[in-house]
C-alpha cells in the first residue's frame, strides 16, 4: 500500500486564549501518539507563507482551528474542501487570512492540497492569556476523536503512546 | 471643501490600522493612523523565567516570529553582560538574513506589487515584448517568451473560469495604473516565481532554525545546534551544503528579478520619487554580529537627520548610551493612562479608551521618540545609513537600481528621490541584497570557524539576585525593533517591546508631530476618493505589519476594506 501524504496543521495564536486551540491540539497529538511514515504534524501558529511549502501539492490537508460560526462558544465544526476557504474568508483572526491567501496562492502555482479537512471549534475568549476557557477546553476530546476519525476513514491509525510502553 | 476618509480594514481581533486623512482640492491635508487592537501581550510575560520569553514572544506575530525571538535572547544576555560564541552568532545572523530577505520578498511582490500592477491589463500584453524589454536588464532565464505566453495563458484562464482568487480584489483599471501591458505581464510572471523562490528563504530558516515557523534553536546563550561536520541529525557538512544552494538560488532571484523589477516600477511611476517623504529623521542600528562581545557587524546602521546624509552619526553598539537612552514612547495621543513620554524600562500599559478624538488619544500604538523625535525606520533608514557609512555592499546595490532605473527612463535619479514610497520600495530591494551578500559572508565565516576546530555554540546564563536591566536590539524587516526587559531575582519584572510599526505608524507624539506614516500622507494627490489607491500606495511602502488587513476578502469575494466618506 502506498504511504500516506497527511499534514494535520493546528493554526492559532497561543498568546491568546481559545485562539491557541489548534496549536495545542497538535502538540498533545505528537506528544500522546506515534503517527506513521506520511503523516506530517505541523505547529502552525499565526504563519502565513512559510507554510507554503508544508501545504503544497499535499493529497491531504487537516487544519485544526478556532473559528467563528455565529454558533455558541464550544461548538465544535468540521468542514470539508470547498467549504473550507470560504471559512477562512469570514475570519476570526489575521492567521486565517494568511491561509486564505495560501490557498490561494496554490492555486495559482498548481500546488492546491487535493483534500481539506477542517475540525474548529467556536471560541469564548480570544483575549491575552496562555489557558484556554474551560469551555473550549471541555471541547478539545471531541476535536481530537474527529481528527481521528477522518484519518480512519483514510486508513490511517496513529499508535497510542501509553499502549507501546504496557508492552 | 474638505472631505475625510476613513479606511478601515474592518473590526479585527489583532493589532489593525485604520487611516483617516482630510483631503482638499485632490489633495490629503491632514491625516491619523490609527492602531486599533491593544494587545498587552507583554503583560503574559511578567514573573517568568527569562529564558523563556524568546517562545513566548515569537508567538506575537505571525509573520515576524524569528525576529522577536533573537531580540528577545539578546535583552535578556544584555542584562545578564553575557558574550555568546562566535558560531551562534553566524548562526543567528544566517537565519535572521534568510528571514529578511523572506520578507521583503514577499512585501514587494505578494502585498504590495498590485498595488502599481493592473494584473487584467497583462491579458492584452505580447509576451515577445516583455522578453525584449528585459533582455538588456536580466538574464534571468525563465524571462523568455515562451515563458511569459504561458504565464499569460494561464491568467487568462483564471479571468475565464470567473475566479481570480488571490488578484480578486485590485483596483483594476484604476486611472492611476500606469504600466503598460507588457511590464504588466512581466510583474505577474515574477509574481508566480516569487511564490517559488521565497521559498527557499524559508528553507534556509528550517534547516538551522530546527523548526519553522517557529524556530526552536535559539537559547539565552546561544543557540541549540549541535555541529559536528561528519555526524547525523546535527549541523554537518551536508546539511551546510544544502543551505548553500538555496542562498545561491536567492542571490539569482535578488539580483535578476527583484532589483530589476523595483527600477522598472519606478521607471513607469517616476513621481511616486516625490510623493510620501514624510519623516526625513532616520534611525537604524547596526546588526549582524560577527564576534561574541557584539563590536562587529555586518551591517552599519546610524542616525540621520531631516534627510541630510551629512548629519550621519554612526551607532556602533548595541550598547551605545546615545541609542539606549535615546529612545521614549508618548501616549499623549494613545488609549493609555500614563501619558509619559517615558523610556521603555518604565514604560507602562494600563488602558485607557476614550474613542477617536482627532486632537486627543485615537490609537493603541504609542508615538516613540529618539532623544524627543519623531523617527522613520525600516530598510531606507537602514540603507541611507549605510551610505552614509561609506558601506561597500549598500552602495554597490544601491547603485545597480539606480543604474537599471537611468538605463530606462535617461533620468538620473539622487538620493533625494529616495526620501519618497518608491524610494522606500528601492532600498527593500537594496537591502536584500545586502542581505544576501551576507548570507554568502556568514556562511563561509561559520565553514571557517568550524574547520578551526571550533563546534562552541552556547554558553550558560547565570542570574543574579536583585534587579538587572537589557535590551536586544535587532534590525527588523520593517525596522529597528527592541525588546526591554527588567529581570529581578531571575524573573522578568517588566518586559516592553518597541516594534518597527511602532515607530512608524504610531500617533502624533507628545509635542503633537505627526508619526511617520501620517506625515507622508500629507500633500499625496487622491484622484478618487472612493478608491483611495494613492493613500494604500504610501502606507504598504512602509510594508505595515497589518498590511495584508488591506486585501481583506469576505465570503461574498468583495473588498471589504471600507472607505468611508464624511
Amino acid at each position: 500500500m502506498k504511504q500516506p501524504d497527511i499534514l494535520i496543521l493546528g493554526v492559532g495564536n497561543l498568546l491568546l486564549s481559545d485562539e491557541s486551540v489548534g496549536v495545542h491540539i497538535v502538540n498533545q497529538l505528537e506528544r500522546d501518539y506515534d503517527f506513521p511514515p506520511g503523516v506530517e504534524l505541523v505547529d502552525g501558529g499565526t504563519a502565513g507563507m512559510e507554510l507554503l511549502d508544508f501545504i503544497a501539492s499535499r493529497e491531504h490537508v487537516l487544519i485544526v482551528d478556532a473559528v467563528l460560526t455565529g454558533d455558541a462558544p464550544g461548538t465544535v465544526v468540521t468542514l470539508q474542501d470547498n467549504e473550507v476557504p470560504a471559512l477562512f474568508n469570514n475570519k476570526v483572526s489575521p492567521h486565517q487570512l494568511g491561509l486564505c491567501d495560501l490557498l490561494g496562492a496554490l492555486k495559482l502555482t498548481d500546488e492546491s492540497p487535493q483534500n481539506i479537512f477542517l475540525v474548529g471549534v467556536v471560541p469564548e475568549s480570544v483575549d491575552p492569556g496562555l489557558d484556554m476557557t474551560s469551555t473550549v477546553s471541555r471541547a478539545v476530546p471531541a476535536m481530537k476523536q474527529a481528527l481521528l476519525a477522518h484519518l480512519a476513514t483514510l486508513a490511517v491509525t496513529p499508535r497510542a503512546k501509553a499502549e507501546a510502553t504496557c508492552v | 471643501m474638505t472631505q475625510r476618509i476613513t479606511i478601515d480594514p474592518v473590526t479585527r481581533i489583532e493589532g489593525h490600522l485604520r487611516i483617516d486623512c482630510e483631503i482638499e482640492d485632490g489633495k490629503v491635508v491632514n491625516a491619523w493612523s490609527s492602531g486599533t487592537m491593544w494587545r498587552g501581550m507583554e503583560e503574559i510575560l511578567k514573573g517568568r523565567d527569562p529564558r523563556d520569553a524568546w517562545a513566548f514572544v515569537q508567538r506575537i506575530c505571525g509573520v515576524c516570529t524569528t525576529v522577536h525571538a533573537i531580540a528577545s535572547v539578546r535583552a535578556v544576555e544584555h542584562a545578564l553582560n553575557l558574550n555568546i560564541p562566535v558560531n551562534a552568532q553566524h548562526i543567528r545572523n544566517l537565519i535572521a538574513a534568510a528571514h529578511s530577505i523572506h520578507d521583503h520578498v514577499v512585501h514587494f511582490y505578494q502585498l504590495s506589487a498590485l498595488d502599481w500592477v493592473d494584473v487584467t491589463s497583462a491579458l492584452q500584453a505580447d509576451p515577445a515584448k516583455c522578453a525584449e524589454i528585459t533582455a538588456p536588464l536580466s538574464t534571468w532565464s525563465l524571462n523568455s517568451a515562451q515563458e511569459f505566453t504561458k504565464v499569460k495563458a494561464k491568467l487568462q484562464g483564471l479571468v475565464d473560469s470567473g475566479q481570480l482568487g488571490i488578484f480578486a480584489n485590485g483596483y483594476w483599471g484604476h486611472k492611476e495604473m500606469k504600466l503598460s501591458p507588457e511590464v504588466n505581464l512581466i510583474a505577474v510572471a515574477h509574481y508566480l516565481q516569487a511564490l517559488e523562490y521565497q521559498r527557499n528563504a524559508n528553507r534556509i530558516v528550517a534547516i538551522l532554525g530546527g523548526k519553522t515557523p517557529h524556530i526552536q534553536n535559539l537559547a539565552v546563550g546561544g543557540v541549540a545546534n549541535p555541529i559536528n561536520l561528519d555526524g547525523i541529525g546535527v549541523l554537518n557538512h551536508e546539511r551546510l551544503m544544502y543551505v548553500k544552494s538555496f542562498i545561491d538560488q536567492l542571490d539569482e532571484f535578488i539580483e535578476q528579478v527583484y532589483k530589476v523589477d523595483v527600477a522598472i516600477v519606478a521607471a513607469h511611476y517616476p513621481e511616486w520619487l516625490s510623493i510620501g517623504e514624510g519623516v526625513t529623521n532616520y534611525l537604524s542600528i547596526p546588526d549582524l554580529p560577527t564576534d561574541g562581545t557584539g563590536g562587529r557587524f555586518r551591517m552599519p546602521g546610524g542616525y540621520i537627520e531631516n534627510g541630510d546624509l551629512s548629519t550621519f552619526k554612526p551607532i556602533t553598539r548595541h550598547d551605545d548610551p546615545f541609542l539606549v537612552n535615546g529612545v521614549a514612547e508618548s501616549s499623549k495621543h494613545a488609549w493609555y493612562k500614563e501619558e509619559g513620554p517615558f523610556h521603555p524600562w518604565d514604560g507602562m500599559t494600563n488602558p485607557d479608551y476614550t474613542g477617536f478624538e482627532d486632537d486627543g488619544k485615537y490609537s493603541w500604538v504609542k508615538a516613540p521618540t529618539f532623544n524627543g523625535k519623531p523617527m522613520q525606520v525600516g530598510p531606507l533608514a537602514q540603507v541611507l545609513c549605510g551610505v552614509a557609512a561609506g558601506d561597500e555592499s549598500t552602495t554597490k546595490h544601491l547603485n545597480d537600481v539606480l543604474a537599471a532605473f537611468e538605463a530606462l527612463t535617461g533620468i538620473q535619479p539622487e538620493i533625494k528621490h529616495l526620501h519618497s514610497t518608491l524610494g522606500r520600495h528601492a532600498a527593500r530591494a537594496v537591502r536584500c541584497g545586502v542581505l544576501k551578500d551576507v548570507l554568502h559572508q556568514e556562511w563561509q565565516a561559520l565553514v571557517d570557524n568550524i574547520a578551526t576546530g571550533d563546534t562552541t555554540t552556547y554558553v550558560k546564563p547565570e542570574f543574579p539576585d536583585g534587579i538587572v536591566k537589557g535590551v536586544g536590539f535587532h534590525e527588523a524587516p520593517r525596522g529597528l525593533l527592541s525588546h526591554w526587559i527588567v529581570i529581578k531575582d531571575g524573573k522578568i519584572e517588566n518586559y516592553q517591546a518597541v516594534v518597527p510599526s511602532t515607530w512608524n505608524s504610531g500617533p502624533r507624539n507628545s509635542n503633537d508631530e505627526l508619526g511617520p506614516y501620517e506625515h507622508s500622507l500629507i500633500g499625496t494627490p487622491i484622484a478618487d476618493p472612493e478608491r483611495p489607491l494613492e493613500v494604500i500606495r504610501t502606507i504598504h511602502s512602509f510594508d505595515p505589519c497589518m498590511s495584508c488587513a488591506v486585501h481583506i476578502v469576505d465570503t461574498r469575494g468583495t473588498d471589504v476594506t471600507q472607505v468611508k466618506i464624511l
